[in-house]
Parts: structure tokens; C-alpha cells; sequence
């Protein structure tokens, strides 16, 4: 693999463990199968839980007999949506920021009144084993009454269209909480668009008048899945005492623990999570579905009971990404020189409101300085999915339209595409569309190291061939978090976190650590805590845990350094003044011959006053935005259809790598997320909304043969609002790919694909269409 | 004076006005005299006593965590935005 490092920073910081490249701390147990993931959980005792899932995409669910299901020999309990109480539509507040519709929430843990699409869970059973319990779920009568499916966004606001929620309300202003349901007393119908907003700054007539070239262009996308490698699974134990331990796998303990209480009606004091291993989640699991199902069936039954989904369960019961529908215009200068820029974006929420719009229209032209715009946004809800995040929520698809626009731009005035970028590029005090103005972000020096890349000077010879490069915007987020940690005699350091750790975050937050305290990363060991072992920590979500986890593993790590320099103080009976610390050894800053290393002195704490802890609790601001830049070359098969990446180069500010191993591995692994939503990924339905293509094997995500090595650079223009300059660097790598790839197959083919996925059938049908010179391209 | 931007979609309320400055020490003081000059805009931007939890005050550029509580600088600027939930890694 080639890794470039690019550094801005005229004087690097001498860190001793930032920076460098250890072996992660759960390495081995992952390698050798130890680690235990939510379904490797099994109780004495414990029941097997199924869910029934809805046949139809849109149906009114007239009745429910399990009468035949629970006289079924083997079957303990079987539950529906009635036994759950039912919260209001009034959004909640989940804690820390989370806004929720508590009804939407349980609703789509367990249909009421409606199935909102195939897959929708309509009741769960109890019973001594799956296969007990899978026949258990053939007896439930069900009695539908099957509804039209509205299937995409601009049907479902159509005059005349479905409505799948009668009482949900457009809520036209972002101040307004999205997702309500109107009075019962209003008389007002429903409406399937659950918000719409707009952003719109300077002067748009003028800003046009500028312009010489105006590019207009209408994209589409595809919902696509997260695709982690392992689905969703729940164990619950519910006490005679009331109170409940959940067992599973999620971006966010606390987030699993608040929502089941919010559904099950609950203190959340009554709850405790264990968080597991988790094997992916991308953002999509940050929602309860079957938490509050396997509870509900242990209280019922005074036994544990296990709930897992299959893959097709995954696929068809759990939230993908938004479809969208995005129509952009920008114009520019003969110099190159943005003037203007409007956007409206549609973007599908599936069942309940709640798609990645607000992001979407904030990220759209993030990485760009442009005076007069203008970004409308819609949230519509139709018979699919509910959509769940999915790295960069939102970000993807809208950069996919407006790097498309810029490298049309770019092409009709003759301007070389990364010349464009810069001319027009944001930075330091750039004012943003949606108003607030940037702080430092290495937009300018990803895009110079992109221009000064081999990649992009490397001829590119052959028929068929093109190359294509975009820019993306995150912002990275933060949120609370909790760190504690103890010393233990033998001078390493037990490290407990909130985060769960989906991209080697625990070797993340404990380098920090070990920075501080001048200790190897291997003596510092992390483990993750459950919901009363640790203090709360908001979800793993918005890059955000490298920056927020690692700032409370920092603070705890001073809190520890300045209880073991008072420590030394009173053993030496010097003032602490006197005392510090340097590269792991404490020593009086005026006499050489006092000196304890670490380990020397964490020998000594129990017979010097005790155990030593050291603990954080932090909600930093100063989050770093990430802005990625990635170059690919692609091959066109004329006759097929089919688009091979022949190169891929992503390049990103990272701030600083904590672990460039991880940063690396991160960037690569959201590259190949975006080129299988370029070119493969989509869900398919059917006329009645059936999803058809619900297993690996029909939805074709690629793998490493399909693929050749992202090579990464890691550009570190570091972020001053954190100590060592960290930004969230996991989700920015997956907004870029497809306006990369469509942008190579632009300069491959001439002609410009506005629909994903770019699937060997789209291409040829775009080639096709240019031939009979229906493509404007 | 801090500058306080008034969002495109609020901006009905402020009969166009789309920037405003006035002495304020934080964010509560920043919505009270909002509310002082337009009159029903504190209730899209306060709910029981805290910014709704779907909205962001971005302080200098900076997502702020304190809501009400966070400070402000002679030279500040305030925008209130939609909130951002975050996707995961």
C-alpha cells in the first residue's frame, strides 16, 4: 500500500505514542474468535426469540390472533404492539440532544394499526428453541388490509398519494420539531412530506447575472444498507426486582438503554446494557429494535430470552439510507469563480420521518466559499425502511449532485477540476451557506496534495478510460463522554470508556492516555463499560470518539498525572511544584537523584496512601470538520455496461492520526463503502414494495477482488480545538467516491450519469440514450 | 456587539431583517433580546426553558454544547441551525 503523509505543521509536536502504530489492544481476541459478539451470548434458561414481519408495504392491521401460536407446546409468550404502552407523537428530548418521536420509535419496533412497509415487525414469540419459535410465528393469524404502497419520494407528494401517517404534519421551518403529529381536534390531513427548510444566503439574481457558463442537472439515488457483517442482535434478562440487563451490540449503550425505556415506559435506572463487540454499524446502529422486544418477552416468561435476525431481516427490518431526488444549478465566472448556486433536495425518510436531509443540505456545498446560494430541503416519508444514519448521514448523496455541477463547470470553461476547487475553495473564515463561518480546516492543502499527487499526474492511457476526482465535507461531531481509569501496581493502567469501539477506538483513546502519562499504549488497557459502570457517553457517531473519548481518556490521564505528582511529593516531602513528569519518569525538577519511573512509583501507591483513579467527564466544542479529496480511474466496458476501478486515491485532513494504521484504515474502508454505492449497491423493489435483492448475494457490495488498493493519504493540518489536534476522520472518506467514480466516467464515456446506482444496465442505458442524443451530457 | 444572523426561515418574523446586534453576555441573553425586538421569536428558538433540542447554536463558527448557558463575546457571532446527529464510523 502506498501512504503518503503530508504534514502542514512547520514543527511537529514530539509525541512519543500519537502518531505511532501498535498493536490494537483487542486484536487478539478478534483474530482468534474470542471476542464476543451480541449473538455469542447464551444464558441457562434462555429462551429463543422470532419476529413476525409484515407481507405488505403499506396495510392496515385489522387483528391479531396468536391463540394458535401460544398453544403451540414450546412457546412461552407472544407479544404485539398492545402490549406495549403507547407514547405520544410529541417529539422527546432522548437526553444530550437526541430528539425523537416516541411514537414513531415504538412503532417501528412493533407495527400499530399500520405496516409501513414489508418487513414492518408485527408481533415476536418466546419459545424453548428457534425452530419452536419459528413455527410459532406461522400460526399467528394476521388480518390485513392491504393499502397502496407509495414507493419513492416524488410520488409520495403527489396531490392524491397514500398517505401512510393521516396525523403527521409538514413541519415547514427547521424550528419547528420535525416528524409531530397534528391536535387530535385539527381537521387537517395528513401530508407525507414531514418537513421541508431552507438556507439561503446573498444575492441570487446578481449571483447568476455573474455568471458566464450555468450548469442545471437533476441526480437520483438509491437507499442503500450500511452492510455491517453483523446482524442485529438482543438478549434480555428482566428481574423479579424490575429491573432489566440488556445484552447487544449498538453505537451506543446509553442511546439503547434511554430508547427501551422510552418504549417499555420505564425509569432508565431500571435498565442496564452491557455493550458487546459490535461487527459494524456505520451509523446504523444507533436504533433499538429489538431490545425492548427481547425485554418484554423476558418479563413476560421470568426467563432470558435472545432475539437475532437473519441477513434478510437485517435488510428488510432495519433502517438503509435515504433514496433522493436533487436538482442543483450553479454558475461561474470564465475565470472560474462560483457566482451562484440553488439546490433542492428530496430526500426519502422510509416509513417515519427522520431522513438525513438537515446534513444533506448543510455538507452540500460545504468544502466551497460561494456568496449567493440557495439550499431547500425536503423530508418525505414513503413504504419502505425506516432509514437509519449511514456514515456522513446525508452528505454522500448531496455531494455525489453538487461535485457533479462542479466538474461540469469546471469542463465547459476548460478549467483543470482541482484548479476549480481551489479558486473557489473554503477555508479559515469562510462564511458557509447555512451562516456560521469555518474554523481551520485543510480543505486548501488536501486539495495541493491532490494536485501533487503521482495519481493525478500519471498518464492515463487505453480507450475507455477516465479520470474522475470530488471533494467532500463532514463535520465531525462530539457529544458527552466518560473516562475513568486506575493504576494498577504493576504500572500499567485500566482504562474503562463509554465508547463502544467500531474502528479501533480503544487504541485511539488509550494512545491519548499513554501520551499524557509518558507510558507505552500496550500499558494502557481499555475496555468499554456498560451503562453503570461508566458515566454517560453519547452514541459512537460523527467521527466524534477519537475526538470526545480520547479528550475525556486526556483528562483523566492529567487527573491521574496530578495525583501521582502529589503522590511523589509526599513521598520525597518536596512541594508538588517540584515535581514532574517527563517521558514516564517523575522526577524533582532541581535535584537529578529523585526520580521514580512510573512503574516504580505505581509499585508504591497502596502503602502511600491508597489507589489511584483517575476520571473525566467532558462534552468538548472545537470539533475539527474533515474534508476528504479522492481521485479514481475507472475503465468503461462499451458493451457491458460494467465500470473496473483501476486506481483509487483518497486523500483527507485528518488533524492529526492518533493511529494511521486506524485513520488509514478508516479512510479505505469508507472509500469502498461509497464506490459499492457508486456502482452496485440499491434496493430493489418490486411493484407491491417487496424488497427483492435482501441477501449478500443479490445485494452486491465489493469485496477486495473487485477493487484494487485505496491508497491513502493523510494530510494533517491539525485541529486547534483539541489537544493534540485530533479530527473525527471515520465518515468523511464515503462522501466523496461517487462524484469521483461518475466524474471518471464522465471523462471515460462523455457522458455524465445522473442516477446510482451506475450499474452496468444505467451506464449502457445512458450510453444508449446519448447515442440517440437524449443525454445532454 | 455580538452579531446575531436571524435563519432565512425565521426571517418572516423579523420582517426581513437578517442580522442584528446588540449587547448580550450569552445565549440566553442573545434570545431575550431577540425576543425584545421581534416579539414570538424566542418560542422557535426556547422550549421549557432550554434551545430545542433539534436546534444548534453555533458560536464563532462553533457548535456550542452549553445552550442558554454558553457565552458570548463582544465580537461573536450567533447562528441558530438545525441540529446535527452524527452516523457512526
Amino acid at each position: 500500500m502506498a501512504v503518503t503523509t503530508v504534514s502542514t505543521v512547520e514543527e511537529k509536536p514530539k509525541y512519543k505514542v500519537v502518531g505511532t502504530r501498535p498493536i490494537r489492544h483487542d486484536g487478539l481476541e478478534k483474530v482468534t474468535g474470542q471476542a464476543r459478539y451480541s449473538a455469542d451470548i447464551n444464558l441457562p434458561g434462555m429462551l429463543h426469540g422470532k419476529v413476525l414481519r409484515s407481507p405488505h408495504a403499506h396495510a392496515v392491521i385489522k387483528s391479531i390472533d396468536t391463540s394458535r401460536a401460544l398453544a403451540l407446546p414450546g412457546v412461552e409468550a407472544v407479544m404485539t404492539s398492545a402490549d406495549l404502552p403507547q407514547p405520544s407523537g410529541r417529539v422527546a428530548d432522548l437526553g444530550e440532544g437526541a430528539m425523537m418521536n416516541p411514537k414513531f420509535l415504538s412503532n417501528n419496533t412493533l407495527a400499530s394499526g399500520k405496516a409501513l412497509y414489508k418487513g414492518h415487525a408485527v408481533a415476536a414469540v418466546a419459545a424453548v428453541s428457534q425452530h419452536v419459535a419459528e413455527e410459532a410465528l406461522s400460526l399467528i393469524d394476521v388480518e390485513y388490509e392491504v393499502l397502496p404502497p407509495v414507493l419513492n419520494a416524488l410520488d409520495a407528494m403527489k396531490e392524491g398519494a397514500p398517505i401512510l401517517h393521516e396525523r403527521l404534519f409538514t413541519a415547514d421551518n427547521p424550528f419547528v420539531r420535525p416528524g409531530g403529529l397534528r391536535d387530535d381536534a385539527d381537521p387537517e390531513g395528513g401530508s407525507n412530506v414531514a418537513s421541508r427548510f431552507v438556507f439561503e444566503m446573498g444575492d441570487l439574481e446578481k449571483g447568476f447575472a455573474e455568471a458566464d457558463v450555468v450548469v442545471e442537472r437533476e441526480f437520483r439515488t438509491k437507499a442503500v444498507h450500511q452492510g455491517y457483517i453483523e446482524p442485529h442482535s438482543a438478549t434480555a434478562m428482566w428481574n423479579r426486582d424490575g429491573h432489566v440487563t440488556i445484552w447487544c451490540s449498538s453505537q451506543g449503550q446509553f442511546a439503547m438503554r434511554d430508547q427501551s425505556a422510552l418504549i417499555l415506559d420505564i425509569p432508565l435506572s431500571q435498565i442496564k446494557v452491557i455493550p458487546l463487540e459490535i461487527g459494524g454499524g456505520f451509523g446504523g446502529k444507533t436504533l433499538v429494535y429489538l431490545e425492548p422486544v427481547a425485554a418484554w418477552l423476558s418479563k413476560k416468561t421470568g426467563r432470558p430470552v435472545k432475539v437475532s435476525m437473519s441477513r434478510q431481516e437485517v435488510f428488510e427490518g432495519t433502517g438503509p439510507t435515504s433514496g433522493s431526488f436533487m436538482k442543483v444549478k450553479m454558475g461561474a465566472t470564465k475565470d472560474g469563480r462560483i457566482t451562484a448556486t440553488t439546490a433542492s433536495l428530496i430526500y426519502e425518510a422510509g416509513a417515519f420521518p427522520g431522513s438525513p436531509i438537515n446534513p444533506g443540505v448543510q455538507c452540500m456545498f460545504g468544502p466551497y466559499d460561494i456568496a449567493n446560494g440557495r439550499v431547500e430541503g425536503y423530508d418525505v416519508v414513503i413504504n419502505t425502511q425506516k432509514t437509519a444514519a449511514y456514515r456522513a448521514p446525508g452528505a454522500p448523496a448531496a455531494a455525489y449532485a453538487a461535485e457533479s455541477v462542479i466538474d461540469e463547470l469546471a469542463e465547459k470553461l476548460n478549467i483543470d477540476p482541482i484548479d476549480f476547487r481551489v479558486r473557489n475553495v473554503a477555508k479559515e473564515g469562510t462564511r458557509r451557506l447555512t451562516g456560521p463561518v469555518f474554523p481551520k480546516i485543510g480543505h486548501l492543502e488536501t486539495l495541493e496534495a491532490a494536485k501533487n499527487h503521482p495519481h493525478w499526474n500519471a498518464p492515463l492511457e487505453g480507450p475507455n478510460r477516465g479520470r474522475g476526482i470530488a471533494a467532500g465535507f463532514w463535520f465531525n461531531g462530539s457529544g458527552p463522554s466518560s473516562a475513568t481509569a486506575s493504576v494498577s501496581q504493576d504500572g500499567t493502567v485500566i482504562l474503562v470508556e463509554g465508547s463502544p469501539d467500531i474502528g479501533g477506538t480503544r487504541a485511539a483513546v488509550a494512545m491519548q492516555m499513554a501520551e499524557v502519562l509518558g507510558i507505552p499504549a500496550e500499558d494502557v488497557h481499555p475496555s468499554v463499560g456498560d451503562t453503570d459502570s461508566i458515566g454517560f457517553t453519547s452514541t459512537t457517531g460523527g467521527s466524534s470518539v477519537a475526538f470526545k473519548t480520547g479528550w475525556a481518556s486526556y483528562e483523566a490521564a492529567q487527573d491521574i498525572k496530578g495525583q501521582m505528582i502529589e503522590r511523589v511529593a509526599y513521598i520525597w516531602d518536596v512541594s508538588a511544584e517540584d515535581v514532574e513528569l517527563t517521558h514516564g519518569v517523575f522526577h524533582h525538577k532541581s535535584d537529578p537523584e529523585l526520580r521514580f519511573t512510573f512503574k516504580e512509583l505505581a509499585g508504591l501507591l497502596l502503602e502511600t496512601g491508597g489507589p489511584i483513579v483517575g476520571r473525566a467527564a467532558v462534552n468538548p466544542e472545537g470539533v475539527g470538520s474533515a474534508i476528504a479529496v479522492h481521485i479514481a480511474d475507472v475503465e468503461v466496458d462499451p458493451e457491458t455496461g460494467k465500470t473496473e476501478v483501476l486506481r483509487y486515491t483518497a486523500l483527507q485532513d485528518v488533524g492529526k492520526a492518533v493511529h494511521p494504521s486506524y485513520v488509514e484504515g478508516q479512510i479505505q474502508g469508507g472509500a469502498v463503502q461509497g464506490i459499492g454505492w457508486a456502482l452496485n449497491e440499491e434496493y430493489f423493489f418490486d411493484e407491491e414494495g417487496r424488497m427483492t435483492n435482501s441477501s449478500f448475494l443479490d445485494y452486491r457490495m465489493p469485496t477486495s477482488l473487485d477493487l484494487p488498493m485505496i491508497d491513502t493519504v493523510l494530510v494533517e493540518v491539525p485541529n486547534p480545538g483539541h489537544p493534540f489536534g485530533v479530527r473525527g476522520v471515520g465518515e468523511v472518506p464515503i462522501v466523496p467516491p461517487m462524484a469521483a467514480i461518475a466524474n471518471a466516467i464522465k471523462a471515460a464515456t462523455g457522458v455524465r450519469m445522473t442516477n446510482l446506482p451506475m450499474s452496468p444496465g444505467e451506464v449502457l442505458k445512458s450510453l444508449w440514450d446519448d447515442e440517440e442524443g437524449k443525454n445532454a451530457g | 456587539m455580538p452579531r446575531v444572523f436571524i435563519p432565512t426561515m425565521l426571517q418572516p418574523l423579523t420582517e426581513g431583517v437578517q442580522e442584528v446586534e446588540f449587547e448580550a453576555a450569552n445565549v440566553r441573553q442573545v434570545v431575550q433580546g431577540l425576543e425584545e425586538r421581534f416579539p414570538g421569536i424566542g418560542q422557535w428558538l426556547v422550549e421549557d426553558g432550554r434551545i430545542k433540542p433539534n436546534l444548534a447554536v453555533a458560536i464563532d463558527g462553533e457548535t456550542t454544547s452549553m445552550g442558554l448557558l454558553a457565552k458570548v463575546g463582544p465580537d461573536s457571532e450567533v447562528h441558530f441551525i438545525p441540529a446535527i446527529a452524527g452516523g457512526g464510523e
